[in-house]
């Protein structure tokens, strides 16, 4: 399918525009806005594509895999991609009325849309390498939107971002490197094909604990999270949205994709260390939580906290945890952007999202406080909305598969996110304050959280259907079989 | 060949390490040119070392004999080696930045007054 390559040359393309007709601030906010639409319907077609016909591949040039770079569309990647066009459009929309004049001179709409570039290539790309490049390509844009800041407490952020993600991608470069040495090929169905008859122990082990740390770094499991808190309450809303929103799901989709093309049937010590690692995270992230003071750092440890969620279904590597991680991931890129763009309407009303200056804000907004309340309960887990939902698919999947102690910490978890949230509404939205609103909420962003709102709304209206197709991405990507018959043809 | 590649590789990580756990920023951003260096020969020889066989077909003949060397390590490296090249470049950008601003180059003081 030619149009695999769609969601890629989009935004490049659109950045590309942008860059002809520099300081044109108003201009490449259209193109933005335009750009992130046309990549939602590349994503749509796409899905629906390999929703009808299975498994999408694309030789670029036409070289014949192993040997050109490949793009691949399973349902997994596709959703995702989905969900990148949907992230893609509330933050560009929300630009109109959240960055700031100096950001804006200095490249922030190209940025974004590089960015969803990286994004988007990491999620369709079936080459190891490749993988690497788009990974690259997209911290690269994101070091340069962290890093256009004034002040030390958000340099420091930066320079704090940039180290820990140079050396994640050193050792994901070093596992690369060992993974080559021993199957003679980065293709990833080439590798998953070749894997099974080099693989011994003692390389399982070691891939896996260099891969598991690259990505956890990115992904933000513990102990590897803590760069996480400290940096991502630092930049403006749209750029936190994004991202809380996507960077870390990357993180999670390269764990996803290495753990069920390679360490299937590995030794179990593998999956008990990522089950540790995510349970360790719940509970950690959910317990910092509670004692932090700020909205965008409570955001950030429950984001911290959740990602445990989706990776110790990974680690159970049954179709119905694996179903219910993707069900959860894709819950969670659209509630945590939009609680991030949430954020930035506080700060355009209390300048400040400490929660000791806001509260009181539902008597002087109902309106907007209404809205936040979907969003913020959804991420508390409220029924009928998509984060209870998608708990409950993960709860079904560990008991399904045996796991009783990790649905008990799930549960227990669950619990310290409602805990967690109520007390953010409650002292944000419904304790009186003495504190007046300085500012309105800004038209863009309320727009940009309605969208990503009714999103969350229609992900948990259509919640059957959808756990239905992540069911069948669950097992499309434990059957590894099929990824590699259509990646590699007649070869295998 | 390998052995000594190996060695190489294990000290650019050593030093890369030791570097990055300093407090100064321009000792980090060394380390950080180190570590990934270090990963670049890991990478050269874990692809395999053949010397003085290079993957081209002679003339006359008409395919390679093994054992040629491989290709493929080569060009990742230089792939790495650009990318990490850029990183290294930014990186430096944003300590002079830090430094500009902070008047420090202490990560433990970057950010807060002392």
């Amino acid at each position: 399918m030619k149009l695999l390559v769609l969601p890629i040359l989009v935004p490049m393309s659109a950045a590309a525009i942008m860059l002809l007709a520099p300081r044109r601030q108003a201009l490449h906010r259209w193109i933005g806005v335009a750009g992130a639409f046309a990549l939602l319907a590349s994503a749509i077609v796409v899905f629906d594509g390999v929703e009808r016909n299975g498994i999408q591949v694309l030789q670029i040039s036409g070289w014949q895999a192993p040997f050109g770079i490949t793009l691949v569309a399973d349902l997994l990647a596709a959703l995702l991609l989905v969900a990148v066009g949907i992230v893609g459009v509330a933050v560009t929309a929300a630009a109109f009325g959240g960055v700031d004049p100096r950001r804006e001179t200095f490249g922030y709409h190209p940025l974004i849309q590089i960015l969803l570039m990286g994004v988007s290539g990491a999620f369709l790309t079936g080459d190891f390498f490749n993988l690497y490049v788009w990974f690259e390509v997209m911290l690269v844009a994101s070091f340069v939107l962290m890093a256009l800041h004034r002040n030390r407490a958000q340099l420091e952020a930066a320079y704090k971002y940039v180290t820990i993600n140079l050396i994640a991608s050193s050792i994901f470069l070093t596992a690369l490197g060992l993974l080559y040495g021993v199957t003679g090929t980065l293709n990833m169905a080439d590798v998953a094909r070749v894997w099974p008859a080099v693989r011994s122990t003692g390389m399982d082990v070691v891939l896996a604990v260099l891969f598991v740390i690259a990505f956890s770094i990115k992904a933000g499991l513990f102990p590897l999270f803590f760069w996480l808190p400290a940096s991502y309450h630092t930049p403006p809303a749209p750029v936190g949205a994004v991202f809380a929103g996507l960077l870390t799901k990357v993180g999670v989709y390269a764990l996803i994709r290495i753990f069920t093309l390679l360490f299937q049937g590995g030794p179990a010590a593998l999956s008990t260390m990522l089950l540790v690692m995510s349970a360790a995270t719940m509970v950690i992230g959910l317990i910092a939580a509670l004692r932090e003071h700020d909205f965008r750092r409570i955001l950030s440890f429950n984001l911290v906290g959740h990602i445990g969620y989706t990776t110790a279904s990974l680690a159970l590597m049954t179709p119905a945890a694996l179903s219910g991680a993707v069900f959860y991931v894709l819950h969670h890129i659209v509630v945590i952007t939009n609680l991030f763009l949430v954020s930035g309407v506080l700060l355009r009303l209390r300048r400040s999202t400490d929660l000791r200056k806001l509260g009181g804000l539902y008597r002087g907004q109902p309106a907007f406080s209404f809205l936040a309340m979907v969003p913020i309960f959804s991420l508390a887990g409220v029924p009928p909305l998509s984060g209870f939902l998608g708990k409950l698919a993960i709860l079904e999947g560990t008991f399904d598969a045996g796991a009783f102690w990790l649905g008990g910490l799930v549960l227990f978890v669950g619990l310290l996110t409602l805990l967690s949230m109520g007390r953010m509404w409650a002292e944000a939205f419904w304790q009186p304050s003495a504190e007046s609103d300085r500012g309105t909420p800004g038209r863009p962003l309320v727009l940009a959280i309605s969208g990503l709102s009714l999103v969350t709304l229609a992900i948990s209206a259509v919640a059957g259907p959808l756990l239905t197709i992540t069911l069948r991405a669950a097992r499309q990507l434990i059957q590894k079989d099929d990824y590699i018959r259509a990646v590699l043809g007649s070869i295998s | 060949m390998e052995v000594l590649l190996a060695v190489a590789s294990g000290v650019l990580y050593m030093s890369g390490v030791y570097l990055m756990l300093r407090r100064r920023l321009a000792q980090l951003i060394i380390g950080l040119g180190l570590l990934s260096n270090g990963t670049n020969l890991l990478i050269f020889a874990a692809g395999g070392l053949t010397r003085a066989q290079p993957p081209v077909v002679p003339p006359g003949a008409d395919q390679l004999v093994p054992p040629y060397a491989d290709p493929v390590p080569q060009a990742l490296v230089l792939t790495a080696i650009v990318i990490g090249f850029g990183l290294l470049a930014f990186s430096l950008v944003l300590a002079h930045r830090v430094h500009a601003t902070a008047g420090t180059d202490d990560v433990d003081h970057v950010g807060r007054e002392r």
